[in-house]
């Protein structure tokens, strides 16, 4: 026995409180509360400043609860890629049984204040997204298709429609469209990355586009999506959350957007791999700033209409 | 064994314990918050109970 063994302490792999914390995906969680916010904001009826901030916190955790479910689930594909192999399960901190109890009690938790809080149409939506994360993607379709990523988007899709539901406690042409602006973003998006990056999916046996599709089809649907995009991102711009400042947000990189996307459909690996991928790095970048920008906009216009500055 | 005022068992869950005492005191701040901005908005209504309305 090493001198080292001796000494090492029986608990020095025991959770801690961040370990714990982790399980709820915090960096996905700040897209959540980002655009829940907005959604809520964006809404044409005002809510109690304190219900508002109740609200997106039930949002955020629900969405972190389906997080910790996720993590229970895949904690076996977790364990054997690079990028996840240093998340509480795989790292031997906190147990699967732990992640359950964890993920089943905040999502109760997070349904039934949401619900309390607001009203049974947003709790209903948050329930809903729980189960279709959950149990649509990450148990069903994620290890089955490469269109996982189109599946998985959708989940990450819901907030701001929940958001709008919390202060409206109705679905509507503009909540859908934000929905769709999330959804039809993430393909684009994440095969842009796959694109560039080499991922172990393989080893964890989950099918993603790049492999069983080739680099060449990938290409093709990163256009594909990108024009579905345009088409509902510009489209979201005439309904009630649009003003002047979100249209030409839209326009401007939607057109950037789609440059991007025919660009990357136009060129063959050697091209990429001879200047290591530039295009798809630079429309990768784009990606984070479109979203973002794109729903700062609708931020922006409904503080002006509240402001009166458009009349 | 009894534990001792300061087991090693505190030092090494104190993080934790502090976490759980956060997140514990940060819910009831929350259900405080929410129960007083119900009972005072102005549509806010106690429903009558049945005996009460029928003068029983």
């Amino acid at each position: 026995m090493s001198d080292a063994s001796l000494h090492a302490s029986p608990y020095e792999n025991e959770a801690q409180f961040g370990d714990y914390f982790a399980l709820l995906k915090p960096r996905v969680m700040t897209l959540v509360v980002f655009t829940a916010f907005v959604g809520l904001l964006a809404a044409p009826v005002g809510v109690h400043p304190f219900v508002g901030f109740c609200a997106v916190l039930f949002i955020a955790v629900g969405g972190g609860a389906s997080g910790a479910l996720n993590m229970w689930y895949d904690s076996d594909i977790d364990a054997v890629m690079k990028r996840t192999a240093k998340r509480p399960i795989p790292a031997g901190k906190v147990t699967r049984d732990e992640a359950l109890a964890i993920g089943l009690t905040l999502s109760v938790f997070a349904v039934v204040f949401l619900g309390l809080a607001t009203n049974w149409v947003a709790a209903g939506l948050l329930a809903f997204t729980i189960f279709f994360y959950v149990v649509v993607y990450t148990m069903w379709l994620k290890r089955l298709t490469p269109q996982n990523i189109v599946i998985g988007g959708a989940a990450g899709a819901f907030p701001p429609m929940i958001g709008w539901a919390a202060a409206t406690g109705d679905i509507s042409t503009a909540s859908v469209l934000m929905f769709c602006l999330t959804f039809l973003w993430t393909p684009p998006h994440f095969w842009a990355l796959a694109l560039f990056v080499r991922m172990d999916y393989d080893n964890a046996t989950v099918p993603m586009l790049t492999v069983t599709h080739g680099r060449r089809a990938t290409r093709r649907h990163v256009l594909v999506y990108t024009v579905l995009l345009a088409v509902f991102a510009i489209g979201l711009g005439f309904t009630q959350v649009g003003g002047p400042v979100y249209l030409a947000t839209s326009v401007l990189l939607n057109a950037l957007f789609l440059k991007g996307a025919v660009q990357i459909a136009r060129r063959d690996e050697a091209q990429a791999e001879a200047d290591s991928y530039k295009v798809e790095k630079k429309f990768f970048k784009l990606s984070l700033l479109y979203l973002f920008a794109h729903f700062g906009a609708i931020l922006v216009d409904a503080g002006l209409d509240r402001l009166g500055v458009w009349g | 064994m009894s534990l001792v005022k300061e087991h090693e068992l505190h030092k090494r869950r104190r993080g934790r314990n502090i976490g759980v005492g956060l997140v514990l005191a940060a819910f009831i701040a929350i259900i405080f918050g929410l129960t007083f901005v119900k009972v005072t908005r102005e549509n806010f209504q106690v429903q009558p109970q049945q005996g009460v309305t029928d003068g029983n």
